[in-house]
């Protein structure tokens, strides 16, 4: 990473945290705290499930919201207090901005989601006192996570280059929750016939795989993921999240922000 | 700044004081009628639907419905029982969300058996509930428990033989259930086999209310037997002496038993005119069959003590 690059995704982490995105840790403690508590005197046999189930997909929703929120004003805000221009008119690129953005936000991220992560796993010695060794799968679901969220990232940012900041997060949310039926988008494409079965095939394999990434309640009863699976998922984040910032670098290349 | 305190002051004066009085008319309007059919309600009644709608968080999604479920068989329960029939439309909803999650399966295959009012007095659906566990969990001895349970408890001692049998087969499984096949095969009506089932229960859950369930049946298995035998011994007396005793220190006099007979809780038996052998605090022991007090209404909801 150049230090200009290097320089924006400090500086968009720092913005991040003064903006008090590290409050929902608070929300998220409370949470955990709560169900660690309440679910053992409400429900039968399930309260290690629940801490499971419920910590690793609030670090997800928390995560995601975060995302979304914050990424679609990564550039509109920096137009909007014309401190975009400042930053351009230094030796700048405008790719090395979008870069130091992404990178910041995903900085953000991680950290967040690494507090979050040690309330998972307070709740869970809290709940069962003990761990077991495969819980390890807990963190692979977690990075798988963090995977999410990087995807997510690249598209919020990807909209905030041309949209307005509402229409980005109506965006980059209903891209979230399609991606989250890729699977089923597949499978209905390979029951169609002709061209609607290649435009449906691309519009499938277009949206990101969501469904891949979402590993939760497989880990919660303890099996396994695949190794073939971590190592394709690392890829396809990556590759995906490059086509979709390379995306946004194009269009920013070429907008006019007079 | 005297200013900015006392807006402050106001302010949080007139927050706090809202908000109490908002949940005081909340809890005024709650009392105005009857309780919202919440209970009674399924919002979406497709497992599918359910499935697709929750964008991949099934796992906490069917935590929330097992959670409900819990709920609903409580409440319902403690109410005097009823028909439950959302029981198995929610069971069903938790175990198409996460086919895994055993406890649903364990635990609804026994409120659906269960007669009412203590369950739903539905063995059809606790039976595919428990083959469905089976199907998503082959591996699991716990189920095949479970379905040779639900056969048991029908009286279907061939079925629940080859439920156990397939259990036993399993690696990693418990040795009892070999002998529960065996048993269920050549006697699978009696008292020393459900004995040894609701022993076994005992034995191999860690759920206080499951242990505490086992334990009660345990006792009505015993009473059974205390009163099938002092019942004997009170025909005897009435062979030898023309008439009913009226108290048990006649029949230790008589030197038929060499004590006041104490039923599992401690508690002594009690006789009535009519000869009969009957427990002196019922509710104290629930699913008996046999010395139940003439005329005594049973609750709907059994009192169970913790098993030691």
């Amino acid at each position: 990473m150049n230090s200009r690059v290097f320089h924006i995704a400090t500086n968009t982490f720092r913005e991040a945290v003064r903006d008090r995105v590290l409050y929902n840790l608070i929300g998220f403690a409370l949470l955990m705290s709560a169900a660690a508590v309440l679910v053992g005197q409400v429900s039968i046999q399930i309260e290690r499930l629940v801490v499971i189930n419920l910590g690793l997909t609030a670090v997800s929703l928390f995560g995601i919201v975060i995302a979304i929120f914050i990424g679609i004003g990564l550039v509109s805000k920096e137009i909007d207090k014309r401190t975009l221009y400042t930053v351009l008119s230094r030796p700048v690129r405008r790719w090395e901005f979008i870069a130091g953005k992404f990178f910041g936000l995903s900085g953000t991220l991680v950290v967040n989601t690494f507090f979050m992560a040690i309330g998972v796993f307070g709740a869970l010695a809290y709940v069962s006192h003990h761990f077991v060794s495969s819980d390890i799968g807990i963190l692979v679901a977690l990075y798988f996570i963090v995977l999410q969220f990087v995807i997510i990232t690249a598209l919020a940012l990807f909209f905030s280059s041309f949209s307005t900041p509402i229409f980005s997060a109506i965006f980059a949310f209903w891209l979230f929750v399609i991606g989250s039926f890729a699977q089923d988008l597949r499978n209905f494409a390979a029951m169609t016939h002709g061209v609607t079965r290649w435009l449906a095939t691309g519009a499938a394999y277009l949206v990101p795989n969501f469904s891949a990434l979402n590993v939760i309640t497989q880990v919660a009863h303890g099996e396994p993921v695949p190794h073939d699976l971590i190592v394709l998922n690392t890829i396809y984040a990556l590759v995906y999240s490059m086509a979709v910032l390379s995306a946004a670098v194009l269009i920013f290349e070429r907008r006019n922000l007079k | 700044m005297i200013r900015s305190r006392q807006v402050t002051a106001i302010a949080g004066t007139v927050l706090v004081c809202s908000m109490v009085s908002a949940a005081l008319l909340t809890r005024a309007v709650d009392n105005l009628g009857p309780a919202a059919p919440l209970q009674q309600m399924l919002y979406i009644s497709s497992p599918k639907l359910v499935k697709r709608l929750c964008l991949g968080y099934d796992g906490l999604l069917a935590d929330i419905y097992w959670t409900r479920t819990v709920q609903y068989f409580g409440g319902t329960h403690s109410q005097g029982g009823g028909t439950y029939k959302l029981l198995w439309p929610l069971l069903n909803i938790t175990t198409e969300l996460d086919p895994h999650l055993i406890p649903a399966y364990e635990f609804g295959a026994t409120f659906l058996v269960a007669k009412p009012p203590q369950g739903a007095g539905n063995p059809q659906k606790a039976i595919e509930l428990a083959r469905k566990g089976i199907q998503n969990n082959p591996d699991d001895w716990h189920l095949y428990y479970d379905l040779g349970f639900v056969y048991y408890d029908q009286k279907d001692y061939r079925d629940a033989a080859g439920a156990f049998l397939r259990g036993s087969q399993l690696p990693n499984t418990h040795p009892f259930l070999k002998i529960m096949a065996a048993q269920m095969a050549q006697h699978g009506g009696e008292l020393d086999t459900a004995r040894m089932m609701w022993g076994a229960t005992l034995q191999t859950s860690h759920d206080g209310l499951i242990r505490a369930n086992a334990a009660a049946h345990l006792r009505a298995i015993q009473v059974d037997e205390d009163v099938s035998l002092l019942e004997e011994l009170v025909e005897k007396y009435r062979d030898k002496t023309g008439h009913y005793p009226a108290t048990f220190s006649e029949m230790i006099s008589a030197g038929l038993i060499k004590g006041i007979p104490l039923d599992p809780m401690g508690h002594p038996y009690s006789l009535e005119s009519n000869g009969r052998v009957v427990v002196s605090i019922p509710d104290d022991l629930p699913f008996l069959d046999k010395g139940i007090p003439s005329g005594y209404v049973p609750h709907a909801a059994p009192k169970l003590f913790p098993a030691g």
